[in-house]
């Protein structure tokens, strides 16, 4: 597809980014396995969460609703709201990638928080892609992989928090932010946006603060002037 | 058979919450403010899951061995830790933190 690759595809830095990423996130795909079937699913309606749903906080949240009485509709809507950000994420991702017929049904599926922030933080278009599908790729199968495990495992599973993973989280998303931040102007939206996400979270929905912020950068790059990135 | 429902409503809902995104006409993609909003966009969604990962709890926020890591890793940032080794100095501060108490 691409006559000349700079860098052969063995070390690229994104697809490298991407299967760190995937590492990280797939103990929470066993926690998220052992929880599903301790919330009264079956095995197999675990397995369609990651598999066709495959939006982590998403399916966090439906078998969460479930467990705690919720109605089948609340969880549906709460998946839903959360994956509201995934929107924003694919217009982006039209941006930069515009894939088109299959590719782009096969796109939206692993268009999620890891895929997409690794693809908006490469440099140059070709990395761009092979973050994106990279991550996207290495995510949706190790979390499907970690579901099934954890699934049939259920509750031998170690907490992932003792190991320190949701940190792990943290640090892989301040790493993809990273490099972004380099004035002033790109540092003061960073910090209003972690701001208005932190303050809004007692106060919305689950999933709704990211929104939020997304507005708020909108808006930011609206009226700034002369905004450099 | 009902609780199948609603896993397969849910999957195509949030199936269709992601392909809108990608229904976006091409031609709203081009107008000039579009870089500048999307390169705002980028570190605002960014900035926004760092807190989110960082400071999320039950229907509240709080403050814990996260921020412990987020530290960690804004340090290994600054020194130029290679992306891999700022995620596991962010996994081995929080691990680090929470055994000692």
């Amino acid at each position: 597809m691409i006559p000349a690759a700079p860098v052969p595809l063995r070390r690229s830095p994104a697809l490298r980014t991407g299967l760190s990423i995937a590492t990280a996130i797939s103990l929470y795909g066993v926690s998220f396995g052992a929880l599903s079937t301790a919330a009264g699913m079956t095995l197999w309606q675990t397995v369609a969460l990651s598999a066709l749903l495959f939006s982590g906080a998403s399916q966090f949240a439906f078998i969460g609703i479930l467990a705690s009485g919720g109605t089948g509709a609340a969880a549906l809507g709460a998946a839903t709201l959360l994956s509201g950000r995934n929107t924003i994420y694919a217009v982006q991702m039209k941006a930069l990638l515009n894939p088109r017929g299959f590719k782009r049904l096969a796109a939206a599926q692993l268009t999620i928080d890891e895929s997409a922030a690794v693809a908006m933080s490469a440099p140059d278009p070709l990395e761009r892609r092979r973050g994106f599908w990279g991550a996207g790729i290495a995510c949706y199968l190790f979390w499907n992989l970690a579901t099934v495990l954890g699934a049939l495992l259920g509750d031998v599973i170690a907490e992932p928090e003792a190991l320190g993973l949701d940190g792990a989280v943290v640090a892989a998303f301040l790493g993809l932010l990273w490099p972004r931040l380099k004035s002033l102007d790109a540092w003061a939206l960073a910090v209003l946006a972690a701001l208005v996400t932190t303050v809004t979270m007692p106060l919305l929905a689950p999933g709704i603060p990211v929104l939020a912020a997304a507005v708020v950068a909108v808006v930011w790059g609206l009226t700034s002037k002369g905004a450099r990135s | 058979m009902s609780l199948w429902f609603w896993v397969l409503a849910a999957c195509a809902a949030v199936y269709a919450t992601k392909l809108l995104g990608y229904l976006v006409p091409q031609s709203w993609l081009v107008h000039p403010a579009v870089g500048r909003v999307s390169a705002m966009l980028t570190i605002g969604l960014l900035a926004a899951l760092v807190a989110m990962n960082t400071f999320s709890a039950e229907a509240s926020v709080t403050i814990d061995a996260r921020l412990g890591a987020l530290l960690a890793a804004a340090l290994a940032l600054l020194l130029r830790a290679p992306f891999i080794v700022v995620v596991l100095v962010g996994a081995g501060a929080a691990a680090g933190i929470r055994a000692l108490g």
